[in-house]
């Protein structure tokens, strides 16, 4: 089968890439273009460790075909940090222990990040609404909704 | 005892060594690696509960184009069953040769039959269609009741139990005192029947591996488990390959539990790739990893308990079945030694009986067995505390473990800290606190303790000083939860530095010494151990150095705050000479600083928890929620608190989703029914509360910082707090888990029976 041609962007910068129809996005990220920092828990979107956002709007790179990235604008989880500046949420996760393997990690700081661009002051209820799409096994989810409401509050008073 | 004090990073809540690459995603996890010429292997699975082998075709896979190797059964190492157990660990490899790949019979709906290794995964996948195996179906059983049926399939005919051919494949049993003359003395005797469901470790990275085998033999592994020397072993025995061969780097883990203490794919993958010529890589999808590994045993357990009107227990009676799945080895240790425990009992029996059937072969999670028999003992605890109108954590108290207390299970406990953490989930604020208006809902209050061994075992160290005077510490144990943290923070109070001075690595099998799985809350008891004496040789070091400086005597050297300096003004007056300076006059004084210890370590305690829980439950949808949970725990010493709290709050989360949802579901065809997470519900962030934690901290005088293991006691008693609670709210028991909606309905709906009675 004749693989695509696809021409996106991936974290701000230009990409193009090679792919066949029925690959995921998850695939290309992971496979072709080398980023693995999305992960694959169940590959039927249940899990979220794999998310990203498409312009601006959060989807299990599972769930998506690679193809539906032609002209949009992927983000993933290493575009988060700015250089070696870490993004306020990454940077919480780390003092408040709000990781324990990691795996999930990558796909919580990707939604949660979502998260703040629509809503800077979430109620504990909605960051737990809005995270339930994203499986932590380790961590009880404790640390991790303390983390996203701290972070919330420094980024409303700055 | 040597307990540090006044420390300045033991107890703090520092960053994790592996923090930054696990929040920018560059952390490696083993599924992220890749390798040039690589291609892909997958596992070709048995369709039928129970089927014998009569033979396997592989040549039209072969044929396929891309198709570079096909293994089956006779590639791997045999290991005869009636030449009896090989042991490696706790794990015989007579049933890990044939868990690995399925050889006479297949025993489970997902037992792999062969496996193929090809330029892609979806030609790999279409080679697995081609392979021909042609099986005779045999009657099988799911259910410990149907498995323990007269006329029951017998998966291994050679085990006999009683004499005859059984599926039992094995019993145990503790015992002190006299149990009927016990219960003839209680006032108060309940016995019940309880029954919980397979669940599984749920970690969310599924098992993945890259295996290359050079033309010469030697064998590189990258894969996630919890112990890359168990990795090396087993692969070792399956494939005939030497140790010294093959060399395990742990990739980052990406949890778990328990469920990756054995090997499923690197066996396989190796022989692809010894056969192919190219690395393999593997990696499972979750519904294999729902279908043929873990999960813990579902279970069977009677528990009588009788007490005498003032609260005190006489007598205890424990039978536990608990499921192996298709090869012997459920953790019946763990349910019968464990569950009683807390308890000073004087007469009691505890049995575990190990139950094949056709489903997974179990694997450990989280104090294996532990949470089964806990969940039994605790519930009829709350039953008898009730019938004495006592409180059931004063019931508790009277009846508690301490020193000096024989345990069922061996030992006579030194100083234990249960008590402490009944008392303060009793003077807890959350007990203290009325339960409140749940507007409608139902809500109530239940409390249950756990115990859980810890392990000691095998661990290696070394700890190296850079030439710039920094520090790198290697350990030989797979980092799940944080424990490369507690490392850095004890080895940078020990040497009085900066933590992040010190670099914490998990080295490979060919890098650092022998070291035991990441399991059974030992690592970071062992591996704290032998970083702490190879660090103390290392400031021995620098204080021969001072002393060789300042020509004095060593013992006229101290070491403090990273510095060496002597020990009064007698010794002389010298300016400290600090380790980055002695680090750089290394060359010059005697060499490079670094040291290593091997040991077989000992003197872990036993850990005690204590729980709180709150539910709410709603009578119309029948859907039960924990509205408030604390966990008090024995943590011995907090290295760093941050990953206590988080193994806490973890082992929690866990027990509330095998409490109220988790279980594995089966068609009639004997087929598990919900092999993703969409309908395998584990808890999700809107499911739960935040979880308080209260840490007691009685020290571990066997131990240089106190330490005692965290890990498995949180997962112990949280089935029993939220059934107890459950009770409190609804005042009808449950004697089968999970608690999930329509059972909660079908009890609400029986109005005058209690469930199950």
């Amino acid at each position: 089968m004749a693989k695509v041609h696809v021409t996106t962007t991936i974290n701000g910068e230009p990409m193009e890439f090679l792919c066949e129809p029925s690959d995921t996005m998850l695939d290309a990220l992971r496979g072709t273009l080398n980023l693995t920092g999305s992960k694959e828990g169940c590959a039927s979107g249940d899990c979220g460790a794999c998310s990203i956002t498409l312009d601006d709007r959060l989807v299990c790179s599972c769930l998506m075909l690679a193809v539906e990235s032609e002209g949009h604008e992927i983000r993933t989880i290493e575009g988060m940090a700015q250089g070696d500046k870490l993004h306020p949420l990454q940077q919480k996760f780390l003092e408040m222990a709000a990781l324990q393997c990691g795996i999930c990690t990558s796909g919580m700081l990707v939604a949660s990040d979502a998260l703040l661009k629509k809503n800077p002051d979430p109620s504990e209820e909605e960051v737990r609404f809005w995270l339930a799409g994203n499986l932590c096994r380790c961590t009880g989810y404790d640390k991790i909704v303390r983390a996203v409401m701290e972070t919330a509050a420094e980024m409303r008073a700055q | 005892m040597n307990l540090v004090t006044n420390n300045k990073w033991i107890g703090q809540r520092t960053i994790r060594p592996d923090g930054m690459d696990k929040v920018t995603g560059r952390a490696q996890f083993a599924a992220d690696t890749t390798m040039p010429g690589m291609i892909w292997g997958k596992v070709l699975r048995s369709p039928h509960p129970h089927a014998r082998i009569r033979s396997i075709n592989t040549a039209k896979a072969e044929a396929l184009p891309g198709v570079k190797a096909v293994v089956t059964s006779k590639d791997i190492v045999d290991f005869p069953i009636e030449k009896g157990a090989v042991m490696l660990g706790i794990q015989d490899m007579r049933w890990m040769c044939r868990n690995v790949m399925a050889r006479d019979k297949a025993l489970f709906p997902g037992h792999p039959v062969a496996a193929v290794a090809a330029t892609t995964e979806a030609i790999a996948a279409e080679a697995c269609k081609l392979i021909e195996v042609d099986y005779e179906v045999l009657p099988w059983s799911i259910e410990i009741d149907d498995a323990l049926k007269p006329d029951a399939a017998i998966l291994h005919e050679f085990n006999k139990f009683d004499g005859k051919p059984s599926n039992i494949a094995g019993r145990l049993e503790h015992k002190k005192g006299d149990i009927a003359e016990g219960f003839k003395k209680a006032d108060v005797i309940i016995e019940r029947t309880f029954t919980t469901r397979p669940v599984h470790q749920g970690y969310i990275e599924p098992h993945a591996c890259l295996i290359s085998v050079a033309p010469d033999g030697k064998t590189t592994i990258w894969s996630s488990s919890q112990g890359q020397f168990m990795v090396r072993a087993m692969t070792s025995m399956l494939t005939g390959i030497p140790q010294s061969d093959i060399r395990a780097i742990p990739a980052e883990i990406g949890g778990g539990f328990g469920g990756k203490t054995i090997v499923y794919l690197e066996p396989l993958a190796t022989l692809l790739a010894k056969k192919s010529g190219r690395p393999v890589k593997m990696v499972m999808t979750r519904e294999e990893v729902m279908r043929a590994t873990g999960p813990t045993s579902g279970s069977k357990s009677t528990v009588k308990i009788g007490a005498t009107k003032d609260g005190k227990i006489t007598a205890a009676h424990g039978t536990f079945y608990l499921q192996a799945g298709a090869f012997p080895g459920s953790p019946i240790r763990g349910a019968a030694g464990c569950s009683f425990t807390p308890y000073d009992i004087p007469n009691l029996l505890s049995e575990g009986f190990d139950v094949c059937s056709n489903r997974s072969k179990v694997a450990a999670y989280r104090a294996p067995g532990a949470p089964i028999g806990a969940y039994a003992v605790e519930c009829v605890l709350d039953e008898v505390a009730e019938r004495l109108k006592m409180d059931p954590l004063d019931f508790r108290l009277k009846n508690a473990a301490r020193e000096g207390t024989k345990a069922a299970h061996g030992p006579v406990f030194p100083r234990i800290g249960y008590v402490e953490t009944v008392e303060a989930a009793k003077a807890s604020p959350h007990y203290a606190a009325p339960l409140g208006d749940g507007q409608g809902k139902l809500r109530g209050r239940g409390v249950a303790s756990g115990f859980w061994f810890n392990a000691g075992g095998e661990s290696s160290a070394q700890v190296n000083i850079t030439e710039d005077g920094n520090v790198v510490v290697t350990t030989g144990h797979p980092d799940i939860g944080g424990s490369r943290a507690g490392i850095a923070n004890i080895c940078a109070e020990l040497l009085g530095i900066d933590y992040r001075r010190v670099s914490v690595i998990i080295g490979d099998t060919q890098t650092v010494g022998f070291s035991n799985l990441t399991g059974g809350s030992r690592v970071l008891f062992a591996s704290s151990m032998v970083v702490t004496q190879s660090t103390e040789k290392i400031i021995q070091t620098l204080r021969e150095r001072a002393a060789k400086i300042w020509e004095i005597d060593p013992e006229a050297v101290k070491w403090e705050d990273g510095a060496a300096h002597p020990v009064s003004p007698n010794a002389g007056q010298f300016e400290p000479l600090t380790l980055q300076q002695l680090a750089e006059k290394a060359p010059a004084m005697g060499g490079p600083i670094g040291a290593g210890v091997q040991l077989n370590t000992q003197g872990a305690d036993g850990g005690f928890g204590t729980h709180v829980c709150d539910v709410e439950i709603d009578v119309d949808l029948g859907i039960a929620r924990v509205i408030r949970y604390t966990a008090v725990q024995d943590v011995g010493r907090a290295i760093h608190p941050g990953y206590v709290e988080g193994q806490l709050q973890g082992g929690v989360a866990q027990g509330i989703g095998w409490a109220l949802n988790e279980e594995y579901i089966y068609t009639k065809e004997g087929k598990v029914d919900n092999p993703g997470f969409l309908d395998y519900r584990m808890p999700v962030c809107s499911d739960l509360p935040m979880l308080d934690c209260i840490m007691v901290e009685i020290p571990n005088p066997k131990h240089p910082q106190g330490v005692k293991g965290v890990g498995e006691v949180p997962l112990v008693p949280v089935m029993a707090a939220v059934a107890n609670a459950i009770y409190n709210a609804l005042g009808k028991r449950f004697y089968a888990l999970p608690m999930s909606p329509p059972k909660v309905l079908e009890v609400l709906e029986a109005p005058t029976q209690q469930a199950a009675e």
